[in-house]
């Protein structure tokens, strides 16, 4: 079998970052950063559900139809959020009579 | 799946590469089903499997999110001063609790890739005792917002000024935890089985399939968690 078999300090190194992101995103929470704070919660939680991705699902390691898989599912939902979102943000741009 | 001890017979033979490959004179394994060549593509096509199935829920959720994302857009002040309304520290710990679930998860592969039959069996175990820990306080989470009145529909109650709009924040909220909480309950229900497998000896480092794709749904289930989190927690609370 040519499977990869990590080593466990692996899990134990993301485990602490995701732990340290969470601690953080709550952090932030309370500073005052107008608009930045979602930008900044959404970017920490992209950032642990990629560590989640890569090591725990073992996406690193994965072939490369694993990634395309992957990437589709990402891909899908960029599609979801962004004709949802240019559809109805752009309503009252428009305004007849 | 073909019994214990079969031998493979008849397709390979066409075939002068896989011959080679494959190993054909081997005795097969008693978990390679029958379509299969071998355990590696065996294990290669269950993982895209569970990642195809994985892409559907990805937009199954991602429909809520979007909903989400355009009301929040909508009524902002009205979605703070709900979001206010949750207990953060209990939103918190559940967050570590779920982190630390698909810590013991990705040991539990770890342990079934290795054969390590004592430490496979531990982790399943921790692993459902932090889902149900998780669940547990989930349910206290819900419990207190039903005595707090908010819950959507004739009882809800809410200062006058965001009371429509806070119920679109709560309904929200039930929903998108509702159905993560319904996700974990499932997930408990697979853990169960994973368990009995292991129990039983059917995992081996040949053949740790079933633990491996669990855990992809276990660790997806906490991605959800990981922006649910944010998103209904921490609204606004600087202010």
């Amino acid at each position: 079998m040519s499977e990869h078999v990590l080593p466990k300090r692996v899990y134990y190194t993301i485990f602490a970052v995701l732990m340290l992101s969470t601690y953080l995103t709550v952090q932030m929470a309370f500073i005052d950063l107008g608009r930045f704070n979602t930008v900044a919660a959404l970017a920490i939680a992209i950032f642990k559900a990629t560590l989640v991705v890569l090591f725990f699902m073992h996406v690193k390691y994965s072939s490369r139809l694993t990634w395309a898989v992957v990437l589709s599912g990402v891909f899908w939902l960029g599609i979801l959020l962004v004709l949802t979102m240019s559809d109805y943000l752009t309503r009252p741009w428009l305004t007849f009579g | 799946m073909s019994p214990d001890g079969a031998i493979t017979a008849g397709a390979h033979d066409i075939d002068p590469v896989h011959r080679v490959a494959d190993d054909l004179d081997e005795v097969r394994h008693g978990a390679l089903a029958h379509q299969f060549d071998n355990l590696e593509q065996q294990r290669e096509a269950a993982t895209l499997g569970m990642w195809a199935f994985l892409v559907t829920e990805v937009l199954f959720f991602g429909v809520l999110f979007a909903v989400y994302g355009l009301y929040r857009m909508w009524y902002p002040e009205a979605f703070t001063a709900a979001s206010h309304e949750l207990h953060l520290w209990l939103g918190t710990v559940n967050t570590a609790v779920l982190i630390t679930s698909s810590l013991t998860m990705a040991l539990a592969v770890h342990a079934a890739q290795t054969g390590e039959r004592r430490q496979l069996l531990t982790f399943l175990v921790l692993t459902m005792i932090l889902g149900a820990a998780f669940l547990g306080i989930k349910g206290y989470e819900y419990y207190s917002g039903f005595v707090e009145n908010h819950l959507p529909g004739p009882r809800f109650q809410f200062e006058a000024e965001h009371f429509q709009h806070a119920q679109i924040f709560f309904s929200l909220y039930f929903i998108m935890t509702g159905l993560h909480a319904v996700h974990m309950i499932i997930g408990l229900a697979v853990m169960a089985v994973m368990l009995w497998l292991s129990w039983r000896g059917t995992i081996s480092p040949e053949y740790y399939n079933p633990i491996e794709i669990s855990g992809l749904y276990w660790h997806f289930v906490d991605i959800v968690w990981i922006f649910l989190f944010p998103l209904l927690y921490l609204i606004g609370r600087h202010a």
